[in-house]
């Protein structure tokens, strides 16, 4: 190839990549960002987990109640119960869905893609306003049941932990669905043929071959639906009731109705740690993190 | 015969996600004020009822100003760091992304009581001002993922063959750079604007008695009268969605397969 003395000049007046930013140039254009990030992001946070620590002099008194109090301790383990729960539930009904999803063909293809994709794109609030006009005293599944003859009386179904570990599957499931849906698109349907020539059976050449492949989505898709549901706020707020109460709910009760931030500040900074560690731990799996593959 | 049961199952996972959608959208046109199911007759009244409420309409353009200058905000922001992540010579470049998805993974209840903390005694709860701010925050990360990943799949030979035709970086970028990453931008502009409009933790926190967003005013008429209404304004809610984010996916799949082919 010919040497373009004008395009080696330029390349040579930039220490960096052809046509790339300098380090300066580079600064400016993320400043806004850091900008945003440091005000209305790190300094808040980091605001509410100082007064964990400093109110009204340096102490571990807020946190030495969440462990003292069983009440709290209570909360915390419900917490990371239902979570799991909810994590496992969708993982069960996820899969088969994102199996589906990427096998079927044609028509049914857009059917399933519109199950997971619709509730995905509608908001939180709608769908857990949607789970109480299901599951209230005069509510559908409780006419169903009665008019069925299953039972006399209504039965209480809303504000149960049972509501919260239902209405919390079924909005985290598309974050479930759809990390495992890319994966299995990209593993060629001739690897488990080939399983299946060699002798395999369907659920061998399944468990052996396609199973395998896809558990990097697996992985990150049951980390993005834990990590989801251990903070989630919306749906156990409007779905559960005091006695469903997880760590986000216990939160929003101290600061709005308590005031009282020290502790709310501990509360939150347990439920940070546990959010960070799971995702420092799962950095790879996460799929957001592919948007960034340069290093 | 495990065919038949395999289809059986996935039928009923299905029916399970779609079920909610589907109840809501029925009752918003069904007559009984109560919660009836299946509901009896037709009626457009809640929605017109909705349309009508000064309280709804109120917290309805609330939240669509905030929207909008939320996704302007974060679309500008998020375009100018992802050029700086992806193409450009950051110190701490892996810090700066790890800080850029942070508002993503940390739980929005802590991220809203921080604010609320914050912003209270700074006048910024209930305020339009104060709402961009945090809206942003939590938007930008979308617009800096996508146009990052558009901005990838974009070849600086060409912004490069534009600077050695003479061009400056700022022409090279709008008249190169940036047609071809439009899609992306749109999309992350998309995205900034639904992580806005349809966001209920934050906006509960610092909203204010005047300055109230659709989405605090759903959770109190959900916590305290459950209307039909509610079910009209979730239906609007979700039309807007399902038309937005459908635009953006028909364009995503239309680019994908002229890429293929």
């Amino acid at each position: 190839m010919p040497e373009n003395p004008v395009l080696r000049r330029r390349i040579r007046g930039r220490p960096l990549s052809a046509g790339g930013y300098g380090t300066t140039a580079s600064l400016v254009l993320v400043s806004p960002l850091i900008l945003l990030l440091v005000s209305a992001f790190a300094y808040p946070v980091g605001r509410l987990l100082w007064n964990s620590v400093f109110t009204p002099e340096p102490t571990l008194a807020h946190y030495a109640r969440i462990i003292a109090e069983p009440l709290y301790l209570i909360v915390l383990w419900r917490t990371f119960e239902i979570a799991f729960i909810v994590t496992a539930l969708a993982f069960l009904l996820g899969y088969p869905v994102a199996y589906a999803m990427a096998r079927v063909q044609g028509r049914r293809a857009i059917l399933v893609a519109a199950c997971v994709l619709v509730p995905l794109w509608t908001s939180v609030l709608v769908r857990s306003y949607a789970w109480i006009v299901l599951l209230q005293r005069n509510g559908i599944v409780n006419t169903v049941v009665q008019e069925m003859g299953l039972s006399k009386a209504p039965l209480q179904l809303l504000y149960t932990e049972g509501a919260v570990i239902l209405a919390m599957t079924h909005v985290l499931l598309p974050f479930m669905v759809l990390p495992i849906y890319s994966t299995l698109r990209n593993i060629p349907d001739e690897f488990a043929k080939a399983a299946r020539n060699l002798g395999a059976s369907a659920p061998q050449a399944f468990l052996r071959i396609t199973f395998p492949l896809s558990l990097p989505g697996a992985a990150a898709g049951t980390l993005i639906t834990f990590i989801l549901a251990l903070g989630f706020y919306i749906t156990p707020a409007l779905v559960g009731g005091p006695s469903t109460l997880m760590m986000s709910t216990l939160i929003a009760q101290q600061t709005t109705e308590l005031l009282d931030w020290p502790f709310a500040g501990a509360l939150s900074a347990i439920l940070l740690v546990s959010t960070l560690l799971l995702a420092a731990l799962y950095r790879r799996a996460l799929s957001f993190s592919k948007g960034f593959s340069n290093g | 015969m495990a065919r038949v049961f395999a289809g059986l199952g996935l039928s009923l996972v299905l029916f399970f996600l779609i079920l909610p959608t589907l109840i809501v959208i029925s009752m918003s046109v069904g007559t009984s004020s109560y919660i009836a199911f299946p509901p009896e007759g037709f009626t457009f009244k809640w929605y017109a009822q909705y349309f009508q409420d000064p309280d709804w309409m109120a917290a309805t353009w609330f939240s669509l100003r905030i929207a909008g200058i939320t996704t302007l905000a974060a679309t500008v922001i998020g375009t100018l760091a992802a050029i700086a992540l992806v193409r450009g010579c950051l110190p701490g470049k892996e810090f700066v992304q790890a800080v850029t998805i942070a508002p993503l993974v940390v739980p929005h209840i802590v991220v809203a009581v921080a604010l609320y903390l914050t912003f209270a005694p700074l006048g910024l709860t209930g305020n339009l001002y104060g709402f961009v701010i945090a809206h942003t925050m939590l938007a930008v990360p979308y617009v800096v993922i996508t146009v990052g990943a558009a901005l990838q799949r974009f070849d600086p030979a060409l912004e490069l063959a534009a600077l050695n035709c003479g061009a400056t970086r700022l022409q090279a970028f709008f008249h190169v750079v940036l047609p071809n990453i439009l899609p992306g931008v749109a999309a992350g502009g998309v995205f900034a604007f639904l992580a806005s409009f349809d966001e209920a933790t934050v906006a509960f926190f610092i909203s204010g008695i005047e300055g109230k967003t659709i989405t605090r005013k759903m959770f109190e008429d959900i916590d305290f009268n459950l209307t039909p209404v509610i079910a009209a304004v979730s239906t609007v809610l979700t039309l807007v969605s399902l038309a937005l984010m459908g635009t953006i996916e028909i364009a995503r799949r239309r680019n994908e397969a002229n890429s293929d082919g």
